[in-house]
């Protein structure tokens, strides 16, 4: 079973939609089948236009901490 | 003048002392060859300089050696700098070196090739041990100065390409003798609490001597080790360092390695649509075929229009049975033909035909006399001739006449 979209790097979403897109162009999976696939797919289309819409930059200041780990402090 | 006796080192140590007082020979620079180079335990540096006609006995204290940049190697042409002094044990003079450089070409260009054979012969530069950068980056780690131009360079131009990235800002310094181990500690750090997966370290431009960090060892070594892919973002486009050499991928500037580390999102969210529109007509054909499919069962008469279906296997039967009948018609026309034949033939035998030529035909009980010998006197007999019958009894038989 496919992984849930949510829980997929970008990278992964990508890959797997990919692959379902040329299943689908195939065509020669049965209709259940081939519905199934395409919510998967259109949910991973959503998950990743969401992810691309709502993209905001993220900057942190990193430093060693006193116990040797590592902190994020806001970036200036 | 009277004639002086010295002892041996007392000579020595007037010779130094004139020697050391000449102000031109307590700092003077000498051209000249490097042979005969070793380096001490003790960490002082003993060579010989040379040309065609002389040469001249060098030692570098432990204190200058360590400031050297290069690595001095026998034939090398340098220009040494130092005082000339006495050596009294010996009773020679010797060239006391406290800065070495070589000739013609700066000493950080001689380094820089320097280490840059050493690295490469050792594989620091193989294509193979190049790792590929992540297609999307989740957390990019930039290692620079925290105050230069190059992490907001860096920054503004990621925040542009690929704001999914989230940047983690390692501040250390670009220059300096610090900044080697400081660069490589940033490294190693990373690395060890896998704080991301691409790294940037660079700084903005500057002389050789600036970008000197970016041609360490120990910074060449730090980017070789990296388990996270590193892109080197050192100066501008000419600029090349050691850490060019090493790194996953070179960038000319900061900015172009933020260009390097992530894609356009604008490219990216144009991808996404496509395969959306992909996805859509690949199933909408899916659809379109399985309607067609369905249409084309849905289409066959006896479906459509079950009454010319049926229409068609009646007007089958219809021609079947006219068929049929017309068979049975001529069968029948056959055999009436053949009855009026035979009627036709049995007309020719008919008895009464016969009557008609005068004959007549006895009948006792219903049935024909054939014989006289049939009838007996008394009988009453039925005789049947042309035109009618006759009701008679018989008189009298005679038998054996001729009738």
């Amino acid at each position: 079973m496919a992984k849930k979209a949510e829980q997929m790097s970008f990278e992964q979403s990508l890959a797997r939609l990919e692959e379902i897109v040329k299943s689908l162009e195939k065509g020669d999976a049965p209709l259940a089948e081939s519905l199934g696939l395409f919510e998967e797919g259109a949910g991973l289309i959503r998950a990743c236009g969401k992810l691309l819409d709502e993209a905001e930059q993220k900057v942190v200041q990193l430093r060693k901490g006193p116990d040797g780990e590592p902190e994020e402090l806001p970036f200036e | 003048m009277d004639e002086q006796t010295f002892t041996v080192s007392a000579l020595n140590e007037y010779v130094k002392a004139l020697l050391d007082s000449d102000p031109i020979l307590r700092q003077v620079s000498v051209r000249g060859e490097l042979s005969n180079y070793k380096v001490y335990p003790s960490g002082h540096h003993y060579f010989t300089m040379k040309d065609a006609e002389g040469s001249l006995r060098c030692v570098m204290f432990r204190f200058s050696a360590a400031k050297l940049r290069f690595r001095p190697e026998n034939g090398m042409s340098v220009v040494a700098t130092g005082r000339v002094t006495v050596y009294p044990r010996d009773g020679s003079y010797q060239l006391n070196v406290t800065g070495l450089m070589p000739e013609g070409v700066g000493d950080l260009q001689v380094a820089f090739e320097q280490l840059k054979a050493k690295l490469a012969a050792e594989g620091l530069f193989d294509p193979a041990h190049k790792k590929p950068l992540p297609l999307f980056p989740r957390r990019v780690a930039v290692i620079t100065s925290g105050a230069g131009a190059a992490v907001h360079d860096i920054i503004r131009v990621l925040g542009k390409r690929w704001p999914l990235a989230k940047i983690l800002v390692m501040p250390v310094r670009v220059q300096g003798m610090e900044a080697p181990p400081e660069i490589a500690g940033a490294i190693a750090y990373a690395n060890r609490h896998a704080l991301a997966d691409l790294i940037i370290t660079g700084r903005g431009g500057g002389s050789l001597e600036d970008l000197w960090a970016f041609n360490d060892e120990r910074v060449a070594r730090a980017i070789y080790a990296s388990d996270i892919p590193v892109i080197s973002a050192v100066g501008h486009e000419p600029d090349v360092t050691i850490a060019d050499y090493v790194a996953d991928r070179r960038a000319a500037t900061p900015s172009n390695g933020a260009e390097i580390a992530g894609p356009d999102i604008q490219e990216v969210t144009a991808a996404v649509a496509q395969t959306d529109i992909r996805l859509r007509q690949a199933m909408a054909k899916k659809l379109e075929g399985l309607r067609r499919e369905l249409d084309g069962l849905a289409a066959r008469p006896a479906l459509t229009d079950p009454e010319v279906y049926l229409g068609a296997k009646a007007m089958a039967l219809d021609y079947a049975r006219a068929r049929l009948v017309a068979a049975a018609a001529k069968a029948a026309e056959e055999k009436r033909r053949a009855y009026v034949a035979l009627a036709a033939k049995l007309d020719a035998l008919s008895p009464l035909k016969v009557l008609g030529r005068g004959y007549a035909i006895a009948e006792k009980n219903g049935a024909a006399i054939r014989s006289a010998a049939d009838a007996a006197v008394g009988d009453r007999i039925d005789v049947k001739l042309s035109g009618g019958s006759l009701d008679c009894v018989v008189e009298e038989v005679h038998c054996g006449e001729k009738g």
